[in-house]
């Protein structure tokens, strides 16, 4: 039998710090995670009840009268954010292949930066700039101006998450394509985007969920509607502003439709980041390394 | 430090044109490299290289780390000048006609000059099939019995068809590191090219795979002209037909692969054979 090793002097004392670390370290997420498990847990205590097949299919009822839905606002959500996806995907998978494939040129570095900054503006700030530029300029609220509000949101989340799927991308295969006697383009097109798409989309999720629940844009632009808009035109009800406008009035019926809607909006969010969890799961597995 | 005149010189001796090997046919120049020069923005890797690649025959391009046979070679199908800051200058004749020339398309040039990298890199996206089929498939080409035809046949000269002919519709991101290279050399030739580029295309692969490929160079030097750089001095003397040493940026010598190894006329070509430094 080998003789055991004496323990170091401080053993003890180290054992000891390493238990309370652990559980200091485990108070910190249960710390961090439990908002989120709050909040759920409140939405859908409160917004549950709500939930039936009118609240989904019919116009709010006046006030006093029991019944009645909020059709309008979830109508008004999907037209603006299909919107301002037709505007900002294009847009942001365009300015995102230019920064990840021309890091080079001046113009890719400075509108890399401002998209940025672009990515940490104030939403307010981008409906007061939409309500100068589009509700001034057209005289009137619309869905037009929500939706553009809402695509310079998502503009610079769907320009970032290009830019770096993109770049993960190996170098190696742009060369191998260009090696065959491959335009750069469609190098571009049918290499690099392909390999990236998974990252790609998630970008276009992300930026769709981020849109969906954006209260601030929408005040000065869409401004909200209780019924349907007859064109894009129009003033436009929204999930968010719905949930603003109910939540502050002192009716309790509302009050208790705002909770509803905000469980429908938690919901989306939900399913939005759980199909993002499920792509970036496989979203690297095709793509090895290059060290 | 030899002049530009000596080195004209010399070439001239060793001219590739007037080599006959032993047993065969002189060979006539598929590529005329006069006076390459090339970097990346001030560091100047290639400082001068005049060489003429014989047509339908292995050469190989030797050297230590850092002596410019990577971006020598990848001068020869325009690929270094796709990495930012990356310069060139120097004629490179192909056929007669300077590829470097304002008037030449570099995705034409490539289409005729294919190249193999170190390492083995297939589309992760796509099966083995696509994979070969790409060059052609990228470039507009449709008819599926053509592909089919080409993807065979480009399998069989790069010696994996009977590996993969059940599994053409897998990725080709599953298969072994050297059968990877191998589809990438029959992605390569898939396309027809007259040359074809090796840039060490067997470092990352184990002795078994790596026989294979220098197997299937074998073959394949009857219809291509293959340039192909290494550091392994063994594989350089087992498949080329002629050796270029690099050192520093400069080639040092060109000549046929027996003379070079067995009677190098360089000092410099002696010691790194001999093993004394690189």
């Amino acid at each position: 039998m080998m003789e055991e090793t004496p323990l170091p002097a401080n053993y003890r004392r180290r054992q000891l710090v390493n238990k309370a670390m652990t559980v200091l370290i485990y108070a910190a997420v249960v710390i961090a995670i439990a908002p989120l498990l709050f909040i759920l847990a409140e939405v859908a205590y409160r917004g549950a009840p709500v939930l039936n097949i009118a609240f989904f299919t019919h116009l709010p009822t006046p006030v006093g009268v029991p019944g009645g839905g909020i059709a309008p606002a979830i109508v008004g959500s999907f037209i603006m954010v299909a919107l301002a996806s037709a505007i900002a995907i294009p847009i942001g998978i365009g300015a995102g292949i230019y920064f990840s494939e021309w890091p080079e040129a001046r113009l890719s570095t400075v509108s890399s930066f401002t998209n940025d900054v672009l990515a940490e503006f104030p939403s307010i700030v981008v409906g007061i700039f939409v309500y100068v530029v589009v509700v001034l300029a057209t005289g009137t609220f619309s869905a037009l101006a929500g939706g553009i509000a809402l695509a310079i949101i998502m503009i610079p989340i769907v320009a970032r998450t290009t830019e770096e799927s993109l770049k993960l991308v190996p170098k190696s295969l742009r060369e191998a394509s260009m090696a065959l006697g491959v335009s750069r383009w469609k190098t571009i097109i049918r290499i690099v985007i392909t390999t990236g798409r998974a990252g790609l989309f998630t970008g276009i999720l992300l930026s769709i969920a981020r849109a969906a629940g954006e209260t601030a844009p929408l005040l000065f632009t869409a401004l909200g509607n209780t019924y349907y808009s007859k064109g894009l035109l129009q003033p436009m009800a929204a999930l968010p502003l719905l949930i603003y406008q109910y939540g502050v009035s002192p009716f309790a019926d509302w009050q208790a439709k705002a909770w509803g809607a905000a469980l429908l909006l938690v919901l989306t969010m939900l399913a939005l980041n759980l199909a993002v969890k499920l792509t970036v799961g496989r979203r690297f597995s095709h793509i090895r390394p290059e060290n | 430090m030899e002049t530009q005149k000596d080195r004209q010189k010399e070439a001239a001796t060793i001219g590739v044109s007037s080599v006959a090997r032993p047993g065969a046919v002189p060979l006539s120049t598929k590529m005329k490299v006069k006076g390459l020069k090339a970097g990346f923005g001030k560091s100047l890797v290639l400082k001068g290289v005049d060489l003429d690649v014989p047509d339908k025959a292995v050469t190989a391009v030797m050297g230590p780390s850092g002596c410019g046979k990577t971006t020598f070679i990848r001068c020869l199908n325009r690929i270094h000048e796709l990495t930012p800051g990356a310069k060139v200058e120097g004629e490179v004749m192909l056929d007669g006609e300077n590829i470097y020339s304002p008037r030449v398309d570099p995705v034409a040039i490539r289409r005729r000059i294919g190249m193999v990298f170190q390492k083995p890199n297939p589309f992760p996206t796509m099966t083995i099939y696509d994979n070969v089929a790409a060059g052609l498939k990228l470039n507009g080409v449709k008819d599926r019995k053509l592909l089919d035809g080409v993807v065979e046949k480009s399998l069989k000269m790069a010696f994996l068809w009977e590996e993969v002919k059940n599994d053409l519709n897998k990725s080709g991101a599953a298969l072994s590191g050297g059968q990877q290279q191998r589809l990438c050399i029959a992605r390569a030739i898939a396309v027809e090219p007259e040359v074809l580029l090796m840039d060490e295309p067997a470092s990352a692969l184990d002795p078994t795979a790596t026989a294979k490929i220098e197997e299937a160079m074998v073959e394949l030097k009857k219809q291509y002209t293959i340039v192909i750089v290494t550091h392994n001095m063994q594989q350089a003397a087992r498949v080329a037909d002629f050796t270029a040493f690099f050192y520093l940026g400069e080639l040092v010598e060109f000549g046929e692969t027996a003379q070079l190894f067995e009677n190098p006329s360089k000092e410099l070509t002696e010691r790194y054979i001999t093993g004394k430094f690189g």
